[in-house]
């Protein structure tokens, strides 16, 4: 009998190729890269080395793309000449691209599971942050920076110091109108935006197994934002099903012994953790965002935070500057505070399933400010249209757009203007983050779909009332 | 990169919480090649008003901070997004070291492969040198990564720091050529798992 293990141990000892010091060798199984990895190319070009593994490079255009008139020319120079490096790039090294026109383009984090790409058991990475997404699959998903990005190019390895396994148990029912999105920034918001520093984090519980695997990618999406290097959930006949007949995965015999493999990737009964959590589900409601962390999140039914009741004066200048910059009022009730826009999609909360969310609000109804919907793969866009749910955006009076990064980060120049104040299904309220002086409220997609209607921050749930989620 | 044991700098405290990637570099500039140098562009929002004027009050932009390579922060310096691009506009600007009680981790690894120095601080610590630092206004700080220590008058603080790290900064490594010499161990492990798992490699099923 062997000690006991986590399932992030068995992961990450069935990857390490060597170790130094306090730092292990870990082959890599996937890389993605985007258009915004020109840096890393750039460092390989530098030394003239070739790509180690194209076959397990993956390209997709998505940071910088236009959402809109994608049959014309790219006007901005400067991100025409990004997408067209990342082109070259997988011409000249021979890797797989998805690029601006390709059916399968979409952000990195939606494409490449929805690829069959990402597999339970994997080490993913990618120079980008919420390559925790993929851990939803029960794989090592983590991001990294250029001059790794560079060295995995290189050497298909990336050096690592192992993290700390820490478990975040959730159970019990989840309330209606209540999802993923709530239950990560409950934690965070309760644990803090560097809480899980230095931790992998599994996630358990019956509310998390309850998930489906879009849920499981946005949980795992925002471990970044609490401050967890990865997050990961173990494979279970969900993931399975979900994975079963995409493009990429394996079939036949080969999916037979992958499956053997991923029925033994969970932690045993026993195993130790270095840092164990629990939250109860039913305590959950639906959450948004207050000021310029993921960690300043409270359910909408609570009041804004007055700094003069904090006893921290750190905090309590931290609180005071984020409220100046949100333009809030302190004890001030956060439902009916009036929007100025919304914006539906990013790699945390644009798969179909969240698409049908928003729809279920909006249905029949028309919204009271501009909004922009931006599907995570031009797959997810193409099955919406389908479903008609294109239409009961654009009869909500919304934008249906293609698919990119588009407003979470604005580089490809979706803003949102100076000082208005938006409702956003994003992962990330830092000042300026949808634009200079932009104010960003983070929530779930049906959340987002309430505020278009009310044009304020409110309670989805009354909204929700005789309507069922498709 | 050419490596480093001690640096002697000018320290300047910026007692703010939280400075996350986006305010280190706003995501506007990324798209530009590294060669133009990032350092105009570190913490731009911050530091300037919406016509792009500096704000003479804030901390790096008062003239006795000219020429900073130190700087002292509070908790969750550098969370948020990979861009090493955070790192260079740090780098670009001539900061050597950030001393703050906690980093976003990705940060801290690529500010290592950039030779920054991530030095993780006790809250007390920190908050002992931005009390000082705010009173006296920036002074003359020196950091021993051997010793592990930030020496600023009276105060001495330690902070940690792995060996694979230490080396990486003192001797300004490249991991590639590191890695390289681990090629035997890299190609036994890709040998063995494209005979135990094949399908691992996606060119072998169906598009
Ligand atoms: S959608 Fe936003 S968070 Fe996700 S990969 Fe794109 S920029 Fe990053």
């Amino acid at each position: 009998m062997s000690a006991p293990q986590t399932l992030f141990a068995r992961l990450w000892d069935a990857h390490v190729v060597t170790s130094q010091g306090d730092e292990d060798l870990l082959w890599v199984d996937r890389h993605f890269v985007h258009e915004g990895s020109h840096h890393g190319f750039a460092k390989l070009a530098e030394r003239g080395l070739p790509v180690a593994e194209p076959e397990l490079t993956i390209g997709v255009a998505d940071h910088y793309v236009p959402t809109r008139h994608r049959e014309r020319p790219i006007g901005d120079p400067d991100i025409a000449r990004m997408v067209r490096t990342l082109e070259e790039n997988a011409e000249a090294h021979g890797f797989r691209l998805f690029g601006l026109n390709d059916p399968r383009q979409g952000i990195v984090h939606v494409a490449g599971p929805e690829a069959g790409l990402t597999l339970p058991g994997c080490l993913v990475v990618c120079g980008d942050s919420h390559t925790s997404t993929h851990g939803a699959f029960g794989a090592l998903g983590f991001g990294i920076g250029a001059t790794e990005v560079a060295h995995v190019l290189a050497t298909q390895t990336v050096w690592q110091k192992r993290p700390r396994a820490m478990r975040l148990t959730i159970e019990g029912p989840l309330g209606p109108g209540v999802g993923a999105k709530d239950m990560a920034l409950a934690w965070i918001a309760k644990l803090g935006a560097d809480g899980a520093r230095g931790h992998a984090v599994e996630y358990a519980g019956s509310a998390v197994r309850d998930l489906s695997m879009a849920g499981r990618m946005t949980l795992c999406n925002l471990s970044i934002e609490g401050g967890a290097r990865m997050g990961m959930v173990a494979p279970d006949e969900t993931t399975f099903a979900w994975l079963e007949g995409r493009a990429f995965a394996p079939e036949g015999a080969a999916w037979d012994a992958a499956m053997a493999w991923w029925r033994t990737l969970r932690s045993d009964e026993d195993a130790v953790f270095d840092r164990e959590v629990t939250l109860d589900a039913a305590e959950i409601a639906p959450v948004v965002t207050w000021g310029t962390s993921p960690e300043d999140a409270l359910p909408i039914t609570a009041t804004v935070p007055d700094p003069t009741r904090e006893p921290d004066p750190a905090r309590a200048a931290k609180i005071r500057a984020a409220l100046d910059y949100m333009g809030l009022v302190p004890g001030r009730p956060l439902e009916g505070t009036p929007i100025d826009r919304v914006f539906i999609g990013s790699c945390t909360n644009a798969r179909l399933e969240d698409l049908r969310a928003a729809a279920a609000i909006l249905k029949g109804r028309r919204a009271r400010v501009p909004g922009m919907i931006s599907p995570g793969s031009s797959a997810v866009k193409a099955r919406a249209e389908q479903e008609g749910l294109d239409a009961i955006f654009r009869e909500a009076g919304l934008d249906w757009v293609d698919s990119g990064c588009s407003m979470c980060v604005g580089m490809n120049g979706d803003l949102v203007p100076p000082g208005e104040r938006c409702a956003s299904t994003t992962n990330r309220n830092f000042r300026g983050r949808q634009g200079p002086g932009a104010r960003t409220h983070l929530m779930s997609p049906m959340m987002a779909a309430a505020a278009a209607v009310a044009g304020a921050l409110t309670d989805a749930r009354p909204l929700l009332k005789g309507r069922a989620v498709a | 990169m050419t490596g480093w044991r001690t640096h002697s700098g000018k320290a300047v405290a910026l007692p703010v919480e939280g400075i996350d990637t986006d305010q280190l570099i706003p995501a506007r500039f990324m798209s530009r090649p590294r060669s133009a140098g990032y350092g105009d562009y570190l913490l731009h929002d911050m530091r300037r008003d919406a016509e792009g004027r500096p704000d003479p009050d804030f901390p790096l932009n008062r003239p006795e901070a000219e020429g900073a390579s130190i700087i002292v922060a509070r908790r969750n310096f550098g969370g948020g997004s990979s861009r090493e691009a955070a790192v260079y506009a740090l780098k670009d600007a001539g900061v050597r070291v950030i001393a703050a009680p906690s980093f976003g981790d990705i940060f801290a690894g690529n500010a290592i492969n950039n030779g920054l120095l991530p030095a993780q601080l006790a809250t007390e610590d920190a908050e002992a040198l931005i009390a000082t630092l705010t009173e006296k206004g920036p002074q003359e700080a020196r950091v021993d990564l051997d010793a592990g220590t930030l020496a600023l008058g009276a105060l001495r603080c330690s902070f940690a720091l792995s060996d694979a790290e230490r080396e990486k900064l003192a001797n300004g490594w490249d991991d590639i050529d590191l890695t390289r010499r681990h090629h035997e161990a890299i190609a036994a492990h890709r040998a063995a798992l494209a005979a135990a798992r094949p399908w691992l490699w996606p060119a072998k099923a169906r598009e």
